[in-house]
């Protein structure tokens, strides 16, 4: 699966528009790591804790986004945006969405350019 | 006795907190500085539109981020200066460093992929302090975005 954030995918030519997918998760932080961070926010810094836990949890929203991209049968979802927010107290949501299409690879590739 | 306490604490935690986040501000920006002298290898465009799409072999979605916090002595003076007004410097500091480290780190996962290219690049922003019910210090969360393109070896 081709995931990228422009509108199409270079050399390759989009020949149906199958709709928007998206994913999305929701991640508490735990204990340990708040306090580890309580103290950064003393002296500053980066909080790799919670630079690691959005990490992984982009991954999974994109990881669900993909799923329902490949459900439909797409070959690459293009013009991939994301959001953050904070819906609760201590919780943060991912979010992650695009469209997803069929692709046709372009006929004057192959040509000299 | 409960403000002196009070008092007690901001005596030692504002130098403290002023001295280890100067430090560790400056070297970050030092390795900011040293890393951006060694990635002009990949160019990076905020373009939707791909300059030769023909030679493009596959593209790729890379992503840097990083989530931030200031330092207590400058959420103090972050407090202070909403009172008077003027610029945030020590925000508007934080925010530089942040956006600086997404952006390399998005070059570095370009370039480990073996991308010379990195276009239609995005910033996402999302204060994550709001979270905490009694927050004394800025944290911020930095996400850069974008399609990284591996063009064919030139004939």
């Amino acid at each position: 699966m081709i995931v990228v954030n422009t509108e199409t995918v270079p050399g390759q030519n989009v020949v149906e528009v199958l709709g928007l997918v998206q994913g999305n998760t929701i991640r508490a932080k735990h204990l340990g790591r708040d306090i580890i961070a309580s103290f950064k926010n003393l002296v500053g810094g980066e909080l790799k804790g919670y630079t690691e836990l959005l990490t992984e949890a982009r991954r999974e929203a994109m990881a669900r986004m993909v799923a329902q991209a490949d459900d439909l049968g797409a070959d690459a979802v293009v013009n991939v945006r994301f959001t953050t927010s904070a819906v609760a107290s201590g919780a943060a949501e991912l979010y992650a969405y695009g469209t997803a299409v069929k692709l046709v690879e372009a006929a004057d590739r192959t040509e000299p350019f | 006795m409960g403000t002196i306490i009070g008092f007690l604490w901001l005596l030692v935690a504002l130098p403290t907190a002023f001295l280890i986040g100067w430090v560790t501000e400056r070297r970050h920006i030092r390795s900011l500085e040293e890393r951006e002298r060694n990635s002009t290898d990949v160019r990076v465009s905020n373009l939707k539109e791909i300059s030769c799409p023909k030679s493009v072999q596959s593209s790729d979605l890379v992503m840097g981020h990083v989530v931030i916090a200031t330092d207590y002595w400058k959420s103090t003076a972050a407090k202070l200066r909403n009172l008077v007004g003027g610029e945030m410097k020590s925000a508007q500091m934080l925010m530089i460093r942040a956006r600086r480290e997404a952006l390399l780190r998005l070059i570095e996962q370009a370039r480990r992929r073996g991308a010379s290219e990195v276009c239609n690049v995005r910033f996402e922003f999302s204060n994550i302090s709001m979270m905490r019910g009694n927050q004394v210090a800025i944290q911020v969360e930095l996400l850069a975005y974008g399609t990284a393109l591996i063009r064919m070896p030139d004939d």
